[in-house]
């Protein structure tokens, strides 16, 4: 099932590095657990035995954004939270990914008020958007999964979220062993 | 004697200059008077020990937008000896917004009256520390007066940039 019924007993394992960085990637996403209100029950529950994300290769969720590669946006964000939630997604290394859980992330949901942001997207890149209010486990191991599709067809090289430096050009590329 | 009788009667003994309606709605009630004696009521009502209100539930305000005082300060009061709730109301006009805090009667009025600062702009005097409770300090409106946009107004609240 897993790699070593490719290797048999040659040893030697053919491959595009591009492809086995994606697929090393994919199945070890590290969630940073950004739980802000109600949804992050049901993100709890999603590392229960029951529905059980640590068969996606995702139940080391990290209270530290420096091990992360994917934030779960889970609950109301106020604008008063919403430099926070920068503040933490820019502390996550690069390539990164963010899922907006549940309606009040994606749009504001049921809060139309002064003091919730409509949709986290106005201060962060999201990947991914979850319906619900809060979106049951299964739909998270969903959008988990659509994650792990859209790492598995980005290269190594392709990057989008490549941070500018100050002067405006970019950062050194990942890709060192490509270019040798 | 029946606490809804006692508690008029005891203040207008101890304060024969002030005036105080008295309403029983529900059987609720509440005394309302003019703010200047906020102090002294509300430690005569927690300390004498016939009453023995000591427990501040909450401090609120109402915005009445066109009436001539345009806020009422509402303080909801219990005493737990007598298992009673009682309401106080005063009434502030938006010139002179302005009432006495009573933090120094119940210590629990602290962060109450920051709450009512931060929604309805009314300054508490002599509060320990009148900053706001819930929107961030640089904000500079009063989210629940009446004139505020339900969405906010653009600009006011500063997101990180994308």
């Amino acid at each position: 099932m897993g790699l070593e019924a490719y290797i048999k007993d040659t040893g030697f394992l053919t491959t595009q590095v591009n492809a086995i960085i994606a697929w090393a990637r994919k199945s070890s996403v590290w969630p940073m657990p950004m739980g802000i209100s109600c949804c992050a029950i049901e993100m709890m529950a999603v590392g229960d035995p029951k529905y059980d994300i640590a068969r996606f290769g995702s139940e080391v969720m990290r209270f530290t954004p420096r091990q992360c590669d994917l934030m779960i946006v889970a609950g109301t964000v106020t604008y008063k939270m919403a430099p926070v939630v920068r503040k933490i997604y820019d502390q996550m290394p690069e390539p990164k990914w963010v899922i907006a859980m549940g309606a009040c992330t994606s749009s504001g949901g049921m809060y139309r008020s002064y003091s919730v942001v409509q949709g986290i997207d106005q201060f962060l890149p999201v990947d991914i958007y979850l319906a619900g209010c809060p979106p049951r486990p299964d739909n998270l191991l969903n959008a988990l999964m659509k994650i792990q599709e859209k790492i598995g067809n980005t290269k190594a090289s392709q990057f989008q979220n490549v941070p500018l430096n100050e002067e405006g050009s970019k950062l050194p590329e990942l890709n060192v062993i490509q270019k040798n | 004697m029946d606490l809804k009788t006692l508690i008029p009667q005891k203040l207008k003994e101890k304060f024969p200059s002030a005036e105080f309606e008295v309403s029983d709605y529900r059987d609720e009630l509440t005394i309302k008077f003019d703010k200047k004696d906020i102090v002294e009521v509300c430690s005569f009502l927690k300390s004498d020990s016939e009453l023995e209100f000591i427990l501040c539930s909450d401090i609120t305000a109402v915005d009445w937008a066109t009436r001539k005082n345009r806020f009422t300060v509402v303080y909801n009061i219990f005493s737990i000896k007598h298992n009673f709730r009682l309401r106080l109301k005063a009434d502030v006009d938006e010139s002179d917004c302005k009432i006495d805090s009573v933090s120094s009667v119940w210590h629990a009025a602290n962060w109450q009256e920051r709450e009512a600062y931060d929604m309805y702009g009314i300054k508490f005097n002599n509060h320990p520390d009148l900053r706001r409770m819930y929107m961030p300090e640089e904000f500079i409106y009063h989210p629940l007066r009446k004139e505020f946009p339900l969405m906010g107004i653009p600009g006011s609240l500063p997101l990180p940039k994308k």
